[in-house]
């Protein structure tokens, strides 16, 4: 399936040779991803070409980042600190859009690829997300919630940097795998994909991919979240009588 | 084996899950506890979201009192107009708890409210245990021969008006004081997610005074109906009931409840006790500890 689809991309590739700055020609493997009962994670392939003007392939070396963003949640943050003793939650800060999930995979470290300022613009990195805390005022206090919440979902898994993820071909086919964790949140993604060239972003190209639920998993899901009485009254149902099954089970041993 | 958890969103180990419940399940048979005490903690350990972890427990503490409430029952055990009047105040206790629980999570603070609770409980019943069981023991060991069942119910309960005659507790008491219990109990029931258990049965025993030979029986009869009404509440309110989990945790529950309600029967009572009564101590301990010490996570996501 992947084979075929590369092969007709290299067939595709000199009908589109004629212009003036590089170009990028993504594709997935997967468009949705499903999630059912024995779902431990997944691999998403990105991978594509890079077109240059009139063909000809560039002396300096070319770097691809591929970045895979979820679904945007506002999250409130809350943060303890010790207070007579006990650690409780002490203050808080709200954000009003924050990627649930964000990997980005390249060849090599990202702060070799790029300077600060371009991995800020292009969100290139965990540490140059634009997280956007609904005070504006990037405050010291501001800026230590941003860590905390990139510390946070780094340790879960769910902000990753993947950098040897990468591999680019003859500087012209380049392939990506990210790792999707278990516990990845469903929803609406984009794969960004990225040419850099000394430092410079040439091309960036999107593609959309979504993450669900499928068959049971989604039944149950849409199921609690819209006929919670229905749903709770069958968990009820069921509970009493696997007990019940047990009971009468035993009774006879 | 890894099995997806549809609402928790992760995967989890289900042989795992399955053992964690069967644990429970036999402290469930033994004790007359519902054992989310302990399901709540394990499962947040194992990565599931705390919202889950309390939902879900409450369903699988329902299948298994049911299981032990059959066994039971069939021994004659389970008085049930005492825990009618129990279910009674429980289920007022659960309305006020729900408004409780959802004050408290608003402002933050509701881990830390419901470690506290725990830890005064657990070390007042749990020492309150230990002294009882004790004394026994050791009456026993001197040869000095122990006072007749000092069944005596709380003199505050005695001087409460309307008595009713409760046959099977062989009590004749006021329904306004195991009504109070039930209520306090059901209150807890929510906010720390538990069946409430380990609260219900010391306090049949030593505010009612009710014969123990019901105690465990009734006790789980309230929370089969207490727990089937917090499971409702959580998937209409919180929606986090997670039907697979609780069905994992119920296969190994069921049935280790029915285990656990056997093994009572045979193993001496002061013993049990005492084995039960520094179970509770040492979750209280593990508890206290843990406030005191810097959390693995300082911060906390909430999604809204």
């Amino acid at each position: 399936m992947n084979r075929i689809r590369l092969l007709l991309f290299l067939a595709l590739v000199p009908m589109l040779l004629g212009q003036a700055r590089p170009r990028l020609v993504p594709a997935v493997d997967q468009e949705e991803i499903e999630i059912i009962y024995s779902f431990t994670g997944s691999e998403l392939m990105v991978f594509g070409a890079i077109l240059y003007p009139g063909g000809r392939v560039p002396e300096d070396p070319v770097d691809i980042v591929v970045v895979l963003k979820g679904p945007e949640q506002s999250i409130l943050l809350r943060e303890k600190q010790q207070r007579m003793g006990i650690w409780i939650n002490a203050a808080q800060a709200r954000f009003r859009s924050a990627p649930a999930f964000y990997a980005i995979a390249s060849a090599r470290p990202m702060r070799d690829i790029v300077d600060e300022r371009t991995a800020a613009i292009y969100e290139l990195g965990v540490d140059s997300l634009q997280l956007s805390p609904a005070s504006a005022n990037p405050s010291e206090e501001a800026r230590r919630f941003e860590e905390g919440l990139v510390e946070l979902r780094s340790r879960n898994g769910l902000y990753i940097e993947q950098p040897d993820a990468v591999e680019v071909t003859e500087g012209v086919l380049y392939s990506a795998r990210i790792d999707i964790p278990a516990r990845v949140p469903v929803g609406e993604y984009t794969a960004e994909t990225f040419l850099i060239q000394d430092g410079r972003v040439l091309a960036g190209e999107v593609r959309e991919i979504r993450i669900g639920k499928s068959g049971f998993e989604r039944f149950v899901a849409t199921a609690s979240a819209e006929h919670g009485f229905f749903y709770g009254l069958a968990a009820v149902i069921l509970s009493l009588l696997l007990g019940w099954i047990a009971g009468a089970v035993f009774r006879r041993l | 084996m890894d099995i997806y958890l549809p609402i928790a969103e992760i995967s989890v180990n289900a042989l795992l899950i399955i053992l964690l419940g069967g644990l429970v399940g036999v402290l469930s048979g033994m004790f007359g506890v519902g054992g989310g005490f302990l399901t709540t903690p394990l499962l947040i350990f194992s990565g599931i979201s705390p919202a889950v972890a309390v939902a879900s427990a409450t369903t699988q503490i329902t299948g298994a009192s049911v299981s032990g409430v059959a066994a039971h029952s069939q021994r004659k055990g389970v008085d049930f107009r005492m825990g009618a009047v129990l279910i009674v105040g429980g289920i007022f206790g659960t309305i006020l708890g729900g408004f409780l629980f959802l004050e408290l999570q608003k402002a933050g603070q509701i881990d830390v409210v419901v470690s506290i609770l725990y830890i005064i409980l657990l070390v007042g019943i749990g020492v309150l245990m230990i002294r009882e069981a004790w004394t026994v023991i050791q009456a026993r060991r001197t040869g000095i021969p122990i006072k007749p069942p000092a069944r005596r119910h709380h003199p505050i309960v005695a001087s409460l008006p309307l008595r009713w005659r409760f046959y099977g507790s062989g009590l004749y008491i006021s329904p306004l004081a195991p009504l109070g219990l039930g209520f306090a109990v059901g209150t807890l029931t929510v906010m720390l997610g538990i069946g409430g258990g380990f609260i219900l049965v010391p306090g049949m025993i030593y505010i009612l005074g009710m014969s123990t030979r019901v105690v465990v029986g009734t006790s789980l009869f309230q929370i089969l109906f207490v727990a089937a009404a917090t499971t409702m509440v959580h998937a209409m309110t919180t929606h986090a009931v997670d039907i697979v989990l609780a069905v994992l945790l119920l296969i190994g529950s069921v049935t280790g409840a029915q285990i656990g309600a056997r093994l009572s029967t045979r193993i001496n009572a002061e013993w049990l006790r005492l084995v039960l009564a520094a179970l509770v101590i040492m979750v209280a301990i593990r508890m206290a500890l843990g406030l005191g010490w810097r959390p693995d996570e300082i911060y906390s996501i909430e999604i809204s």
